[in-house]
């Protein structure tokens, strides 16, 4: 803490004390001296514990890093760095939520394996879409490596589309971690067809899609119905994916995407029974990001595989739009960053440690359930994924950005 | 399946599940006490221990927490009139009512019995209803879920108070506050203002603590006496509550039965239950004079819906993994964590876990409303301390509570100017509940009603569920025609007439009249689908709001609409100006942004105790460092924010 800070803050309390025996003396009001005496004494006597129990804690926690940014000659970042420090990973979302889940399932091993052992926190910070908690991020981060960001595809998608709102800039920043998603896309048995290649069949049946918004991660479902030229239409105001389900099975859209997780658990038991049939996969990115089909669906083909097969080219601007969007929406659905300026030897730590926990046998028991079946990655294959999943092209974004404002009427 | 519920039964009663049990209800009980707080803070709390444990006690640990957190909630809605969580703010009513005439404890007796009594039935019907319950919850679809909206707002009627045209605004009012943020048909944003918190909107605990809590600590903090008033009932009050319940047991059972279903439906939220339920009291009651000022059956309703819809709410959330309530969004976390997903596995060959966790929640709440029941009697004695004292507590719980929303300034900001809102339409007869069952509606009420026309157009009416659900709606609207609830009535009739002075509320409904001017205008600057809702509910208003108006200027003072608390209280019953209080937050949350909550905080008990409560030295000290000490010790283990200044 800079001495001109302290300053002020002491003139402040000074002003706020004189404030009160000023408007006591001059107004003539009931308060008498005995009781501003007793308020001045107790407030200085407060106000100095108080002060002198933050300023008792705000040594042990940030006394060495306080100067990291500027100058990192003052002390060697070794492996005692995160010793007793407290790792804050911001959650732009709700409790509860996937973000929210690959947060906390994965804290609890960063503590046990990093070393120093430091303790995680997740800070959720929700809201306007995860915009808020990233904003929050933005002003408040510091290269230190004790505050980190995990972000969703939905937080990618506000800002690839220059939502005025965001003030998180990608560029800033760099993965300490990725973890992408795959997505499925099915539909109800009753629209007569039996696999994907058979989609050309209801090109003319109005379909309805049950989604979330049209800025949010159901921008790739929509887009790539579009592309198959098939004529869905969305309605929007559905709260999660789980509530566009739900709809599914009600029997109010008959095309439906999950995320693989919601896949595995809530549609495959109605893929056995008959009810739903799955379509394609949007397929998943490898170490040179060239679309592969899922691994956990390898049975399925991707959407590219389809596009392809109905006679569509993957070249041009509209299939190089949903590349870019699917990377950032799926690839890279989910990455922990933190800014670019945090010194190596910081990511190092980091990198080191979750070496060591995907090591961890109960770690790859519980995290195939709790998260599923694919990779965190660390290192180059993370920096490719973030590439890919936050550096979009101009002509793409505004081919997509010109698509929402023919389609929704959308003004980005 | 009875080898299945057996075995659940021999889990549920080893001695670690029951350990674990325990201390989830604990931790439950402790933490729902906090306003605001509920599952989410319990859950953090939680998280790091649920790692080292077995499925079967984490998830123990995890149910006793969700369940008891409507139970403890009570103790606030009871004793201080705040709105402990979303799904006890129907409770306020009465229970405060009751509070306030010395009948605490047997408030609370009641409140917990019905609470017990409402989880037990709750895990009842689940037991027997969870294998076939797929299909019955996939038969409320989107229209039906509307016209459920709809009749959530029928039950305004019942709520409205006397004069029909203010209930009719009030209403209104919340569900624009309610349109307030974006549009679900669109995501357009409306009425923000160019203000980046009101894009998600005003969450509900701001706005159910500004309406409900904040009048009643103004008006407490201007009588300056204890808030119980009425004579003590004596260690007896206790039984009292039970005994009502036993009486009443017919309505608690319906209002079980209501709770249980409104729950299970995913999409309807646990907020409107309560409301539905008080309703419900209202409307099948022939006396409804005692509503609204402290009758026992305004406590069993809504208490016995809220333990039974946790139970409901497990249907959705063990079911198709969409959670039925806010603390269910908790539970599935949680679930998920611990290495249990929710899914149709849940009914096959998961039974055993479901048939666990449904008992522990029936378990959960009997343990816990026990421990609540034998605390009713000594916590009750709260209400008879000398506001002055109580005072600075409650207003730093109140704006805790409401921090925690969104972490955000702004929830301090909205708790003051829904809170004046509050005071006025407290003060001038306007139906608070109407608003708040408006606001609560809101956004259901619109996106259902989106999703409905495109997906089924007119032939909505031609389903089955849709017209019974119209049918009930027409029923609650005949029985509402038939009283309603008026807190204001008895100052009513003390009213000396000829004699009141209508400018104040003139200028109310005029300013209420120009937000809705406002949200005309602003709906009507949006696309079609955007802005139709609000443009459709204001264009309604208007007219009502205009007549409100022409009454105010026209009509002799014993027209009912015409009411103005202030002047119809015996003189000195209010020992500071209305404003005074107002004074007193606004200058603790100014000082918050300069100087950081902690710090104001300190300085605000200080002030507060030594210049209204007149405490010595001693006295001070130890009132501040408790208060202080107990927000900074829960901050610290729950891992909380507080507002932070510009200099600090």
């Amino acid at each position: 803490m800079n001495q001109e800070l302290e300053l002020k803050r002491l003139y402040a309390c000074g002003i706020l004390v004189g404030g009160v025996f000023y408007n006591a003396y001059l107004d003539g009001n009931p308060m008498d001296q005995k009781h501003i005496l007793q308020i001045v004494s107790l407030s200085i006597l407060f106000l100095a514990v108080f002060f002198l129990m933050s300023f008792l804690q705000g040594n042990t926690n940030t006394l060495d890093t306080t100067d990291i940014g500027g100058d990192f000659t003052i002390q060697a970042i070794d492996a005692n760095y995160f010793k007793d420090k407290t790792i804050e990973w911001v959650t732009p979302f709700k409790e509860g939520g996937g973000s929210d889940t690959w947060a906390r399932f994965n804290g609890n091993y960063f503590t046990k394996h990093i070393a120093g052992n430091p303790i995680v926190i997740v800070n959720n910070i929700p809201g306007g879409g995860s915009i808020k908690g990233a904003n929050l991020f933005a002003d408040r981060v510091k290269p230190d490596g004790l505050m980190i960001l995990g972000t969703s595809g939905t937080t990618q998608m506000p800002f690839l589309l220059d939502d005025p709102r965001v003030r998180y800039d990608y560029s800033k920043y760099k993965p300490i971690m990725s973890y992408p998603t795959g997505g499925v896309v099915y539909c109800s048995p009753k629209l007569g067809i039996s696999s994907a290649s058979e989609l050309p069949s209801i090109r003319d049946m109005p379909l309805k899609y049950a989604s979330q918004g049209p800025t949010s991660l159901d921008i790739v479902p929509i887009f790539s119905f579009d592309l198959l030229d098939l004529n869905v239409q969305a309605v929007f105001g559905f709260r999660g994916r789980g509530a566009g389900r739900l709809a599914f099975e009600r029997g109010e859209v008959l095309i439906d995407y999950q995320t693989s997780s919601a896949y595995l658990k809530n549609v495959i038991p109605l893929v056995e029974s008959g009810e739903a049939l799955p379509l394609f996969s949007f397929g998943a990115l490898d170490t040179n990001g060239d679309l592969i089909r899922d691994p956990s669906f390898p049975d399925l083909p991707h959407f590219g595989e389809v596009y392809e097969q109905l006679g569509y080219a993957r070249e041009g601007i509209k299939w190089d739009t949903w590349f870019a969007f699917m990377s950032a929406g799926f690839g890279g659905m989910k990455l922990l960053l933190t800014p670019k300026e945090t010194p190596d030897a910081i990511i190092k730590l980091f990198q080191d440690g979750i070496g060591r926990m995907k090591l961890d046998p109960e770690y790859k028991v519980k995290k195939v359930k709790a998260l599923g079946l694919y990779e965190q990655s660390t290192g180059a294959k993370a920096d490719k994924i973030f590439t890919l999943a936050t550096e979009v092209g101009v002509d793409e974004k505004n081919f997509m950005k010109e698509w929402l404002r023919g389609r929704y009427g959308l003004n980005i | 399946m009875l080898d299945l519920v057996l075995q659940a039964f021999a889990t549920l009663f080893s001695p670690e599940h029951f350990m674990f049990l325990m201390i989830g209800v604990l931790l439950g009980l402790v933490i729902g006490v906090f306003p605001g707080l509920g599952g989410i803070a319990g859950l953090s709390l939680l998280l790091p221990f649920l790692y080292g444990m077995d499925e079967v006690s984490a998830l123990a640990t995890l149910v006793g927490l969700v369940a008891v957190i409507p139970t403890s909630a009570t103790f606030t809605s009871v004793l201080m009139g705040i709105p402990g969580s979303s799904s006890s703010q129907a409770t306020v009513l009465d229970g405060f009512a009751l509070a306030k005439k010395g009948e605490a404890s047997r408030a609370l007796a009641a409140a917990f019995s019905s609470s017990l009594f409402g989880g037990l039935f709750g895990a009842v019907i689940l037991t027997f209803f969870v294998q076939i319950a797929r299909p019955m919850i996939l038969l409320f679809g989107s229209a039906e879920l509307f016209m459920l909206a709809i009749f959530g707002l029928s039950m305004v009627g019942s709520l409205s108070g006397k004069s029909v045209v203010k209930g009719v605004v009030a209403c209104a009012l919340g569900l624009l506050v309610g349109s307030i943020g974006s549009a679900p048909a669109t995501g357009e944003y409306r009425m923000i203002f160019g203000v980046n918190y009101l894009y998600d909107g005003i969450p509900l605990v701001v706005i159910a603590l500004s309406i409900f809590a904040f009048p009643e600590i103004s008006e407490l903090f201007r009588k300056d006496k204890a808030i119980a008033e009425g004579a003590e009932l004596g260690k007896g009050g206790w039984m009292l509550g039970i005994r009502d319940l036993i009486k009443h047991k017919w309505l608690a059972l319906r209002c079980a039965g209501i709770g249980t279903i409104v729950g299970a439906i995913p999409g309807m939220g646990g907020s409107v239950v309560d409301w539905i339920a008080y309703g419900h009291v209202v409307q099948t009651t022939k006396d409804k004079s005692g509503f609204g000022k402290g009758d026992i059956r305004g406590v069993i309703a809504p208490e016995s819906a809220n333990n039974a819809k946790e139970g409901g709410a497990l249907l959705p959330t063990l079911l198709f993994g969409i959670p039925g309530s806010g603390s269910m969004a908790v539970f599935l976390g949680g679930m998920v964590l611990i290495g249990i997903e929710a899914g149709p596995s849940m009914v096959t060959t998961d039974l055993d876990l479901t048939y666990t966790i449904i008992w522990s929640l029936a378990i959960a709440n009997v343990i816990g409303a026990g421990m609540a029941l034998c605390l009713a009697g000594p916590i009750s004695k709260l209400t008879r301390i000398k506001f002055s004292l109580l005072a600075p507590f409650m207003i730093m719980v109140i704006s805790f509570a409401a921090f925690q929303a969104t972490k955000d300034m702004m929830d301090l900001w909205m708790l003051m100017i829904f809170g004046l809102v509050g005071i006025f339409m407290k003060r001038f007869g306007w139906s608070r509940p109407a608003f708040l069952i408006g606001f609560v509606l809101a956004t259901q009420a619109e996106s259902y009603l989106n999703m409905s026309v495109q997906f089924y157009g007119w032939q909505m009416f031609l389903r089955p569920g849709v017209i019974i659900i119209v049918l009930l709606s027409l029923i609650s609207i005949y029985f509402s025609r038939k009283g309603t609830v008026d807190e204001n009535a008895e100052l009513m009739e003390k009213t000396i007439h000829g004699k009141i002075n209508v400018r104040p509320q003139l200028i109310f409904a005029v300013v209420m009249m120009l937000f809705i001017v406002v949200s005309l205008f602003d709906s009507n600057q949006q696309s079609f689908l955007g802005g139709i809702f609000p443009f459709v509910i204001a264009g309604l208003a208007l007219p009502f709001v205009c007549v409100l108006i022409w009454t105010l200027i026209t009509k002799d003072d014993s027209h009912p609409a015409i009411f103005d608390a202030e002047q119809a209280v015996e003189e000195g019953t209010f020992k500071s100006p209305w404003y005074e209080p107002i004074l007193w937050i606004g200058g603790l949350y100014v000082l918050s942004v300069i100087i950081g909550f902690i710090p104001a905080i300190i300085l605000f008990f200080i002030s507060f105790f030594t210049l209204k409560a007149h405490t010595g030295y001693w006295k001070t000290t130890l009132l501040t460092a408790g208060g202080v000490g107990l927000l900074v010790t829960f901050g610290y283990f729950l891992n909380l924010e507080f507002p932070s200044g510009v200099l600090f």
